[in-house]
């Protein structure tokens, strides 16, 4: 078990040189650096800039600089963020806590709703309930996601139930331990719809799938002949075993969730991880880039670790140690 | 091919989504015919003009006059005047199919100054639905471009790496499971932002295909890499291979047509990630750009407030479109996978 998991934390290495590598040549190819916007401004001194740029290293090639940066976060440097005027560490905290809590609010949201639907839909197949959230699940799964967002907007904008934006009301600090909570809830509930309508939706389909694929094994057979109470089949024999695809699924259900995180974050005006990258980028605020993209692998590879170790606990088949 | 076509035609959903994505690129190509306006022709005097109904006035269809009557809003008000209707009637001047300079469009007022917003008008007065029969042409074909690019690159990578095995299929793999690691939306911007400043406005397309169909390619290179593994053993394969065959050779003459229905599924189902994907970075501004016209764009001007408060729902029909489109192509993906390939039916 610990050998799996020290494994599986080393092909992280890898994995973030390749992608930081990556992003460094890639904002290294784009024209102008942060500084750009600086020189533009009258006011600040030539040789200011020039000592910038010497403090940075911008004038070296660009795997010297990559050379530096590595070091710098070896050290637990994150570097300064020049567009926001903080170091990087300080914007990413809070921003990496508000893309965390949507992505699971909304995983949580697409999972409780998704396994009962599926389940309820092979169940009763071919019914009424089964054709309607077929069809549902099919148009769910066509509509961008930035379209589902506007129309979440404008929901909000019209109705006045929900605040049309942000992740915290204005009078956030001002609140109680509980109301802070509550108002954090609030702001949570149309981008966590909106973000997990996707995925209630695809999920439903596996799941549905997966139901009808094991309710013809020969094990349930074998159940039902031995008399076997119906919903004791259904939820023991059956649902057990047509779950665990869906858990694997999970893992890479986070890389797509990260994507329309991004949208959807810019669109709702959330303030997460992805709405800090878009900015970044448009202002090639190269550290704060570099730092958000790593943290998001980082994200990424964790949540497939999650669903490899929940894999395990729930097909008791799965010995992670062979795995790989 | 044609047996397949009219199988697809025999089913219901098949047909219908036929019918629809027909109807979709035959408006695209004759974008010029159907717009009622010019695609950037704006008038600050029409902004946020609502859709003007079609109907029966005297002896003959018409749209009805309006007025603005708050110039803040701003709002309209019908003045109780018609303006009648005539079909191919002649307007502004256009290129058929980029070609033959034509005048003749399906609806245009009789007076020639009155104007026909079908679908409103947005912030700068511009038809919106003149804009999105126009707009239809980048979604519906950085769908099939992009997709060819992509199978393309898959193909190559895919089936060189199953064909040979060993130490190229190592590094390609490992490669494709790297580009599969990034989220795309991550990886689309900082590519974007590399690559768009070398071009200008109107290269943005070129662009948008090149970035999307880069990404996209590792996904496919798998799938087709497995499969290309398992034919590898065939005897068809092994006969070539001892007949002295080249590789390129048998990946062209005997892979292939084995994964042609693959394709062709994969292609259909793949298409609305093209879309989605151009849709979502003209929408943040970094794709398709002023004065042309594009579903994502036209979505992204449908971002300010004001459009909500006032409720001028018309602005969002590009996502309408956008997602008729991306359920026909998904439908008839789902109809074509039914008949290459019954066991993956979903039942």
């Amino acid at each position: 078990m610990l050998a799996f998991l020290l494994r599986r934390l080393l092909t992280l290495v890898p994995l973030l040189l390749g992608v930081t590598l990556l992003a460094f040549l890639l904002m290294w190819l784009a024209p102008g650096d942060f500084l750009t916007p600086m020189k533009m401004q009258r006011d600040i001194p030539a040789d200011l800039i020039k000592q910038l740029e010497a403090d940075f290293g911008l004038s070296r090639p660009w795997y010297v600089q990559y050379g530096y940066w590595l070091g710098n976060v070896l050290q637990l440097n994150l570097g300064y963020s020049w567009s926001f005027k903080v170091p990087v560490s300080d914007l990413i905290g809070s921003r990496l806590f508000s893309t965390f809590l949507l992505s699971l609010t909304s995983t949580l949201f697409a999972w409780v709703v998704a396994i009962p639907l599926g389940v309820l839909a092979a169940i009763y197949k071919d019914s009424i309930f089964d054709r309607a959230s077929s069809f549902l699940a099919y148009a769910a799964l066509s509509i961008p996601e930035f379209f589902l967002a506007l129309l979440a907007v404008w929901f909000a904008a019209v109705t006045g139930w929900f605040p049309v934006g942000g992740a915290t009301s204005i009078e956030y600090d001002y609140l109680s331990a509980g109301g802070q909570l509550l108002d954090r809830a609030y702001h949570l509930v149309l981008p966590t719809l909106v973000l997990g309508i996707g995925g209630v939706a695809g999920l439903m389909r596996v799941m549905r799938a997966n139901f009808l694929d094991t309710i013809r094994a020969e094990y349930v057979q074998t159940a039902r002949a031995k008399g076997v109470p119906e919903g004791v089949v259904m939820f023991k024999h059956v649902l057990r075993n047509a779950i665990n695809p869906l858990i694997s699924a999970f893992g890479f259900s986070f890389s797509g969730l990260l994507s329309g995180a991004l949208i959807v974050e810019i669109v709702m005006n959330y303030p997460g991880l992805g709405n800090l990258i878009y900015q970044a980028l448009l202002r090639e605020d190269q550290f704060v880039v570099l730092a958000s993209i790593m943290l998001s692998c980082v994200m990424l590879v964790l949540g497939n670790l999650v669903a490899d170790l929940c894999l395990a606990w729930s097909d008791p088949r799965i010995r992670l140690e062979n795995q790989e | 091919m044609k047996s397949l076509l009219l199988e697809v035609y025999r089913r219901p959903l098949g047909r219908a989504s036929l019918f629809v994505l027909v109807a979709l690129y035959l408006g695209a190509l004759f974008a010029g015919f159907l717009a009622t306006q010019p695609v950037n022709s704006q008038d600050l005097a029409h902004t946020y003009h609502p859709p003007t109904p079609i109907v029966w006035h005297d002896g003959g269809l018409a749209v009805p006059d309006y007025r603005m009557v708050d110039k803040s809003g701003p709002r309209y008000e019908r003045t109780g005047e018609f303006h009648r209707l005539r079909f191919f009637a002649p307007g502004f001047e256009y290129r058929l199919l980029g070609l033959l300079p034509l005048q003749r469009h399906l609806v245009q007022p009789a007076d020639p100054s009155a104007k026909v917003y079908l679908l409103g008008s947005d912030s700068t007065g511009r038809c919106v639905f003149s804009r999105l029969v126009y707009g239809s042409r980048v979604s519906l074909l950085i769908g099939l471009v992009g997709i060819t690019i992509t199978l393309f690159l898959g193909l190559l990578v895919g089936g060189l790496s199953g064909y040979f095995g060993g130490r190229i299929d190592f590094f390609a793999m490992r490669g494709v499971e790297f580009l599969m690691a990034i989220p795309s939306l991550y990886l689309l911007l900082a590519l974007r932002s590399v690559l768009a400043p070398r071009f200008n406005s109107d290269q943005m397309f070129v662009v948008i295909v090149i970035i999307l169909s880069l990404i996209g390619w590792a996904g496919a290179a798998r799938v087709l890499r497995g499969m290309s593994l398992s034919l590898r053993r065939r005897q068809f394969v092994l006969a070539a291979e001892s007949m002295g065959q080249s590789p390129l050779r048998i990946l062209r003459l005997h892979i292939l047509p084995n994964l042609a229905s693959y394709l062709l599924v994969a292609a259909t189902l793949s298409i609305p990630g093209y879309i989605l994907g151009e849709a979502a970075l003209s929408f943040l501004g970094l794709g398709i750009a002023e004065p042309a016209s594009s579903w994502g764009l036209m979505l992204s001007q449908a971002q300010n407030i004001k459009i909500f408060m006032l409720n001028f729902w018309w602005l969002l029909t590009p996502g309408v479109a956008m997602f008729t489109t991306v359920i026909a192509f998904n439908l008839l993906g789902d109809v074509l996978r039914d008949i290459v390939d019954p066991r993956m039916k979903t039942r």
